[in-house]
């Protein structure tokens, strides 16, 4: 193991503290006053200084100092917090990360922030910044062993410990060490306070000592030898030789202020630095979806083993081949769980988007979060940043009306954007709802007649006409202010979310808000899968899509592509041939059944000629060749070695709607 | 087993620069992330020295030194604590609650381990 670059354990320390400054901050923003953000904001602060400092950046000490200086009055309680102060404070903290990120570059950025700051915190004080940070820079200088070389000199030095000295660590021989390396010495002890043994307190120093020490150093460096014990003690310096004036001019120091040190002269060997012990370990992203694959190519070799002890009479294989499975089962989960995330890291982010953005838009903004523990993969949770980010923008910008219009609505002036995830079997549904004006479904039908997409008489649910904002080319529109955004449209959020196999669906209530929900599978690799025939073919669906699965109907099978809808409990299901999408050619088996699947609200059945059950199905993705086949989302090995497609249920959902929707046409047609 | 310096620190940073100083120089050396993590640490494990930072979440240095001290095993083992800058104040604290040597950050690597070598010698 290797351990870190102490530099790169502070970039990392310090992004933590710069988002818990952050948090703070926005946290008090809200609910201004409370002591314990502000020390949290301060501690924070104070860290980095310290931290920035020993590191070298310099800059960002000095700054932060300059910051905390000015914040100071904040800290007493003298200054109330107010959001213009908080926004200044968001400001320096985002100065800080700047320094950080690229030392040397917008260092007289900070100026403008401090005088903001002061100009907050105090109407008289705008100049007041005399107490400087002492940098490292000029700190080595002060504490550089170029000692200063004074005329040889002899001292007598009498010194007394304090009588707590030995139980604090004082340790007065280390002391009189020091003094030897200052030059010859001659050490005597004065021995008559020591009481009679009876009485003697072992914790007690009750020794005297004269010390003659002839040195070239000056004062200051006998002075430095006693610095850490001279609180308490009885300690007197004079010269003994002839030029004692010379002794009463040594300015007495102000030694207290800092802690000078000697600098010794000692190889050191820091190469020697041991592996210390953690709690937790950082991998390489990449060396995680290696053993992902590996993992997978496990799941499927087991899956043959398991095929072979099935066919075979052998019991001990048999029993080895369960052994196997419950293995593979519990390492493909350990491997799983290891990549999973919180998604409450990424929600943290949003908060000062939404800060930001109310500020901007003068709208007054809720933010509210829940299911910050839900974990997601690592790779979705990153990826799915952008999109979010885009979507809660739309909710604040276009969503939330101006405090005034809410009013007039009878609602509370202040809008509510929440963000919330949630487990739902084998996924995880993140939705963003606002309370605001909700979609405009006139302005969006109009847009979509104007680009084609409906024609000008068609009938349209709003919830198919609420689709028409995913549409690549409708988001560009400049005057649709009710889905326009900066950045990446809603087609590209759409492309983002299905690329993580997961869906996106969009509800609205006019006047009463808009609600997003994405969902999106657990992990991207290996998926619960339901493995079903056609023909000869074998596909597998993703188990979390399935709903149930039905026999098809005498009736309905044999009405080759009249009514192609199943009766579900009351509820009309259109169904879709496998076969005759496929175009398979076997003959028709006389038993068909229907699996039921559904992608957000609508539902599709699948004919298929024979399910066969649950299956590990271990995605590999489709050559380049196949990346317009939108039906199947990828590939799997099965315990035999034969592969089998996986069926992209979203796209089929929609397919089959589509289809059903021209057969109706046509039926129209002929029937006109 | 040889007693410790034990290294009580909140920044994961200045804690590893503390331990690779001292290790390096031949200290055996133990972490801890604030006060209450240090009190448990430096009253379980034979101490040598004790470096701490002031400014902690938890249980803040002052409050560490003085509790620490309560306790009989502090017999002895020096304290030094680092504060940011030359606050008076919080030296003055840090003093009474029984601590033995101070160093002001930014420090350097060499300068830190003179203060121990002082302290707790070679």
């Amino acid at each position: 193991m290797t351990v870190m670059d102490p530099r790169d354990v502070f970039h990392q320390e310090a992004r933590e503290l710069l988002d818990q400054l952050e948090e703070a901050l926005l946290d008090l923003g809200n609910a201004s006053d409370d002591r314990d953000l502000v020390d949290c904001a301060f501690r924070a602060l104070h860290t980095i200084k310290g931290s920035g400092s020993m590191f070298g950046f310099d800059e960002v000490a000095g700054f932060v100092h300059e910051f905390e200086t000015a914040f100071d009055r904040v800290r007493k309680g003298s200054v109330a917090i107010s959001p213009p102060l908080v926004q200044v404070a968001l400001a320096a903290k985002d100065h800080i990360a700047r320094l950080i990120a690229e030392p040397g570059r917008h260092v007289a950025d900070g100026e403008a922030i401090l005088k903001n700051l002061r100009a907050i915190v105090s109407n008289d004080e705008g100049s007041d910044s005399g107490d400087t940070f002492p940098l490292a820079g000029g700190r080595v200088a002060a504490a550089d062993p170029s000692p200063v070389q004074t005329p040889v000199q002899t001292w007598r030095v009498k010194f007394r410990l304090a009588e707590n000295a030995l139980v604090l660590g004082a340790n007065p021989l280390l002391l009189l060490d020091e003094l030897r390396e200052l030059g010859p010495c001659e050490v005597r002890v004065k021995t008559d306070a020591v009481p009679p043994l009876e009485s003697t307190d072992p914790e007690v120093c009750y020794l005297d000592w004269e010390v003659v020490v002839t040195t070239n150093r000056d004062r200051q460096a006998i002075d430095d030898v006693f610095i850490f014990i001279a609180d308490g003690m009885e300690l007197s310096i004079e010269t003994v030789a002839a030029d004692a004036a010379d002794a009463a001019d040594a300015p007495a120091a102000d030694k207290a202020a800092t802690a000078k040190v000697v600098e010794i002269d000692k190889p050191r060997d820091s190469a020697g630095a041991g592996a210390k012990g953690g709690t937790s370990v950082r991998v390489a992203a990449e060396r995680l979806d290696e053993l992902m694959d590996r993992v997978g190519e496990l799941v499927i070799a087991q899956a043959r083993l398991s095929q072979l002890a099935v066919a075979s009479d052998d019991a001990n294989l048999k029993s080895v081949a369960e052994e196997m499975e419950r293995l593979a089962s519990g390492l493909r989960d350990t491997t799983m769980g290891i990549r999973m995330v919180p998604i409450g890291s990424l929600f943290g982010r949003f908060r000062r988007l939404v800060h930001d953005l109310s500020r901007d838009l003068d709208k007054e903004v809720d933010f509210v979060t829940a299911g910050e523990e839900t974990e997601l993969d690592k790779t979705v949770i990153e990826r799915l940043a952008d999109p979010l980010v885009h979507l809660i923008r739309n909710s604040i910008d276009h969503g939330l009306e101006v405090p005034s219009r809410r009013i007039a609505a009878g609602k509370a002036a202040r809008g509510q954007v929440r963000l919330s995830a949630v487990h739902t079997g084998s996924e995880v549904a993140i939705s963003i709802v606002d309370d605001g004006a909700g979609l405009n479904a006139d302005r969006i039908r109009a847009k979509a007649e104007e680009a084609g997409l409906i024609a000008p008489d068609a009938k349209v649910a709003d919830h198919d006409l609420f689709q028409m904002v995913f549409h690549p080319g409708f988001s560009t529109a400049k005057e649709i202010t009710a889905l326009s955004g900066r950045g990446v449209g809603m087609d590209v959020v759409k492309r983002t979310i299905e690329g993580l196999r997961g869906r996106i669906d969009l509800g609205s209530r006019p006047g009463g808000g808009t609600t997003v929900t994405l969902r999106l599978p657990l992990t991207l690799a290996i998926i619960e899968g339901m493995l079903v025939r056609v023909g000869r073919g074998r596909y597998s669906i993703p188990l979390s899509a399935v709903e149930e699965c039905v026999e098809l109907p005498r009736d309905a099978e044999a009405a080759n592509s009249g009514r192609n809808f199943l009766n579900i409990r009351g509820h009309l299901v259109p169904f879709l041939r496998l076969r005759e999408l496929f175009k398979t050619r076997a003959a028709i088996e006389p038993h068909q059944k229907v699996v039921i699947v559904s992608a957000g609200e609508s539902r599709v059945g699948l004919v298929v000629d024979q399910v066969i059950g649950n299956s590990q199905t271990v995605i590999k993705s489709l050559s380049k060749l196949h990346a317009d086949v939108e039906t199947f989302s990828g590939a799997t090995i099965l315990g035999d070695g034969t592969v089998a497609l996986i069926l992209d249920v979203a796209h089929l959902v929609n397919f089959g709607q589509e289809f059903e929707n021209r057969l109706r046409d046509e039926r129209i047609g002929r029937a006109a | 087993m040889s007693k410790s310096v034990l290294v009580v620190d909140d920044s994961a940073s200045i804690r590893q620069m503390v331990t690779l100083t001292l290790s390096g120089a031949g200290y055996a050396t133990l972490e801890a992330v604030d006060g209450e993590d240090g009190y448990a640490k430096a009253t379980a494990n034979p101490i040598r020295a004790v470096v701490t930072d002031l400014n902690m979440p938890r249980m803040n240095g002052i409050e560490f030194i003085r509790k620490f001290r309560a306790h009989p095993s502090s017999t002895g083992v020096p304290i030094i604590f680092l504060t940011t800058e030359s606050d008076e104040n919080m030296k003055r604290q840090a003093k009474e609650a029984g601590a033995t040597a101070w160093m002001v950050k930014p420090f350097k690597q060499d300068q830190l381990l003179a203060v121990i070598k002082k302290v707790a010698g070679p």
